[in-house]
């Protein structure tokens, strides 16, 4: 009798000990010590350069963490609290909402600063060989959409769509879905060509999900093309095809001017100038979001907002631009330079 | 009598000799060999796929195990520098803020034009380390071996294909030109990729490398190991020597194998909830996501161990019974060394379903961009098939290989956790 209460006290502290190790690993929640970013998935290609950026120039900090969790999403988690379990910045490739500011500010974090890091151009270009189209973003919508506001789509050449078009055939070559350019083109042009029908808007808010499928949807049987992954590609088969639409970044056509130009949209020319006062219907602004509270206690935070809103990162010929980001106007750039120093927190009448 | 045999003889006849005989003997050789070759065909598919997965993989992944460099002098001016050798020497943070992407450029463009980039915008990593190893380096002009761009290094491995159309390749004339270039200089040399061995995630393919996840699903394993194992052997060493057999027993039976059925994101929701959202522990962290994947591959083990235990032949339990011993002396001293063998297959197969998951991974957010390798089980990681399926997603073309490297990686680090454990499944085996 002995030997089995020796071993099942044995038994019985084995599974102790096994338990108190789970419980010691939970409790190991200590204090952050590197920046947590979350957000967009437009917006981490270039959070996560100006990252690797800080975390070379500044060998002092721990590496920030950079996660891609779409914008919503990102700005949820974000406004879930203040303290080192939540995030301290938010990516977003919109404006946050006023009702996502009062989440924020119900749990606590008080103090958003909003900066406004530059302009995403998603533009329409076509072969300089071509004769010069001009095209408006209903245009874009009625010829690609697989259903054009609910109806069967039926068109073949872009004199179907809108008569004073050439009756040349729809061939419009674009980025796969899994590209952050075709959720731009999606918004921008699909949704932006869908939404001039009242009827569309109306149906917005009755039937959301309705509204989505129409405007969002893009046909399948061969007017659109996905180019895969290589640009160049795109620029190379629009030299050869004189009559194909190539949707692309602001910063491609930029740097093949000498093959390709713009396919104005509703008669404003996609230029450098027009993409930054967002009068090119196509282009948006990007931002991130700080918790001011958490730039006071997360080392390195302040460093890291230095980073992004210095001129070799975001400005004209910055490293951002070399990866497709437009830079915003001077005086944009120094407005928000100057909040991101001063930590001008956002206030509600300034989303509406 | 006679009668009766005649007309059986007539009917069916086992007569070896006789046509009908002969005539299914000949069927059933050739259902025989047709069976045979319908499995020798079978296992000539399987190999095929395995074949052309692991030539495709290998093909592809090789070259990131190699790394090009360009020979540059680079001259370590203190004026562009900003900082002296003496200021270096006595307070060395100062060459933190050092202007060494300049220094490198100068140089470079010194060396070998700058029409088009040729070095990495990491390269200059290496001239800081460099500096801070020996201050003295200040001002004298150095010959250096500096990380290549992607582009320069694809056309360096050969994967470029140089007949295409420009427009069709991803890097144009100028770095061809520039390339060939440094090749006749003898500039530029193609080494071990210590980088894509030693470092974590880039955004830049020749930067990024592989450790910083491997090293996160070393740990996510222990730490799966360490819960799922123990917990899943005890678990199936209660049911089957000491539960008595009712219903609650046998709806826990029933739960335990539909929890193994279970998809694996359901998991990754549950480890969000309660891991997470409730317990408040770190996102990303390789705790939260071995104990995510511990749950997933409890009910595996738990499985498995029971099928390893039934398979221990009632008569040892009776002998020891028999000559005076205790359950749990009949458990720890007899049972479970038999079954262990087994036990531990099941933790295989449990373990490499684990290493081999991203799904509920992604859930807990160990889907980050992470330039460092995770230090300890609460700091950020990610995992290697996570990583893998980052970087297929990346549209840098640099980032293909690496996507195959990553990809052997893992195949390498599953083989290895393999031979392990059947190393130690053998060492255990006892026969009877």
């Amino acid at each position: 009798m002995a030997g089995i209460s020796v071993n099942r006290a044995n038994l019985i502290r084995t599974i102790g000990l096994g338990a108190a190790a789970v419980a010691l690993l939970a409790s190991c929640t200590d204090s952050r010590t590197q920046i947590r970013i979350v957000g967009s998935s437009t917006v981490f290609p270039f959070t996560t350069v100006v990252a690797e950026n800080f975390s070379r120039n500044n060998p002092e900090y721990l590496a920030p963490i950079v996660e891609a969790t779409g914008t919503g999403g990102g700005i949820k988690l974000f406004c879930d609290g203040v303290g080192s379990r939540f995030p301290d910045v938010a990516n977003a490739s919109r404006r946050m909402k006023p009702g996502e500011l009062a989440d924020c500010q119900k749990n606590g974090a008080k103090d958003i600063v909003e900066i406004k890091i530059g302009i995403d151009g998603v533009v329409l270009v076509q072969g300089k060989k071509g004769a010069p189209f001009n095209l408006t973003l209903r245009d874009v919508y009625a010829a690609l959409a697989a259903e054009p506001f609910g109806k069967k789509q039926t068109a073949k050449t872009w004199k179907d769509v809108n008569p004073a078009l050439p009756a040349t055939r729809i061939e419009v070559i674009g980025p796969p879905p899994t590209s952050g350019t075709r959720d731009a083109f999606n918004e921008l042009y699909m949704v932006g060509g869908c939404d001039t029908d009242p009827a569309m808007k109306a149906l917005k808010k009755t039937d959301e999900s309705r509204h989505k499928e129409i405007c969002n949807k893009i046909r399948e049987d061969g007017a659109y093309v996905e180019a895969g992954e290589n640009d160049n590609l795109i620029v190379q088969k629009l030299g050869t095809n004189p009559t194909a639409i190539g949707v692309l970044g602001f910063s491609f056509l930029e740097r093949n001017m000498d093959t390709i130009r713009d396919v104005p949209i509703d008669g404003v020319p996609a230029t450098y100038q027009t993409i930054s006062d967002f009068s090119y219907p196509a282009s948006r602004p990007l931002f991130i979001y700080v918790k001011a509270q958490h730039v006071h206690a997360i080392r390195g935070l302040r460093e890291f907002l230095d980073e992004y809103t210095s001129e070799r990162a975001w400005g004209p010929g910055g490293y951002l631009q070399r990866r497709g980001l437009v830079p915003a106007p001077d005086d944009v750039r120094a407005e928000n330079r100057a909040r991101a120093e001063a930590l001008t927190p956002l206030t509600k009448g300034d989303l509406e | 009598m006679t009668d009766r045999l005649s007309t059986l003889d007539a009917v069916t006849p086992t007569v070896w000799s006789s046509p009908q005989m002969q005539a299914r003997i000949r069927r059933r050789y050739r259902q025989e060999r047709l069976f045979k070759y319908t499995g020798i065909a079978a296992l000539a598919l399987a190999a095929g796929f395995l074949l052309f997965l692991m030539t495709s993989v290998i093909s592809d992944g090789w070259t990131s195990f190699k790394q090009t460099e360009i020979s540059v002098p680079v001259v370590f001016d203190p004026v562009r520098l900003g900082v002296t050798a003496e200021q270096a020497k006595a307070d060395p943070t100062l060459l933190r803020r050092a202007n060494f992407p300049g220094v490198l450029a100068d140089s470079v463009a010194k060396a070998h034009g700058d029409e088009v980039e040729i070095v990495s915008d990491g390269g200059w990593l290496a001239l800081r380390e460099a500096v801070e190893a020996d201050p003295a380096l200040i001002g004298k002009t150095v010959p250096m071996w500096v990380i290549a761009t992607s582009n320069i290094d694809q056309l360096a491995k050969g994967r470029i294909d140089l007949d295409a159309d420009e427009g069709d390749r991803p890097v144009n004339d100028a770095e061809v030109a520039a390339w060939k270039r440094l090749e006749a200089k003898g500039d530029i040399r193609t080494v071990l990729n210590t980088t894509f061995l030693t470092s974590a995630d880039s955004v830049d393919p020749e930067l990024a490398g592989i450790w910083g996840a491997l090293k996160g699903s070393f740990l996510t394993a222990i730490i799966t190991l360490l819960i799922s194992f123990p917990v899943g052997v005890l678990a199936a060493i209660y049911l089957e020597e000491f539960a008595p057999k009712n219903r609650w027993t046998d709806l826990i039976e029933v739960s335990i194998n539909n929890l193994a059925a279970v998809p694996s994101i359901i998991f990754g929701l549950l480890g969000l909830a309660v891991f997470l959202n409730t317990m408040n522990m770190p996102r990303s962290a390789p705790v939260v996501g071995g104990l995510t994947l511990a749950l997933m591959t409890l009910p595996v083990i738990v499985i498995a161990s029971r099928a390893a235990i039934k398979a221990v032949p009632p008569s040892i339990r009776d002998a020891a019974l028999g000559i005076g011993a205790s359950p749990v002396q009949v458990v720890t001293h007899h049972v479970l060394p038999l079954a262990l063998p087994g036990m531990l297959t099941g933790t295989i197969l449990g373990m490499a379903r684990a290493l081999g998951e991203t799904a509920p991974l992604l859930m807990i957010g160990m889907r980050a961009f992470l330039t460092s390798v995770p230090q300890g089980f609460t700091q950020p990681a990610t995992a290697l098939p996570v990583q893998i399926f980052i970087w297929s997603d990346n549209v840098s073309r640099g980032f293909v290989e690496k996507t195959s490297g990553a990809i052997i990686v893992l195949l390498l680090f599953l083989l290895m956790i393999n031979s392990l454990a059947i190393y130690l499944r053998n060492r255990f085996e006892v026969r009877w």
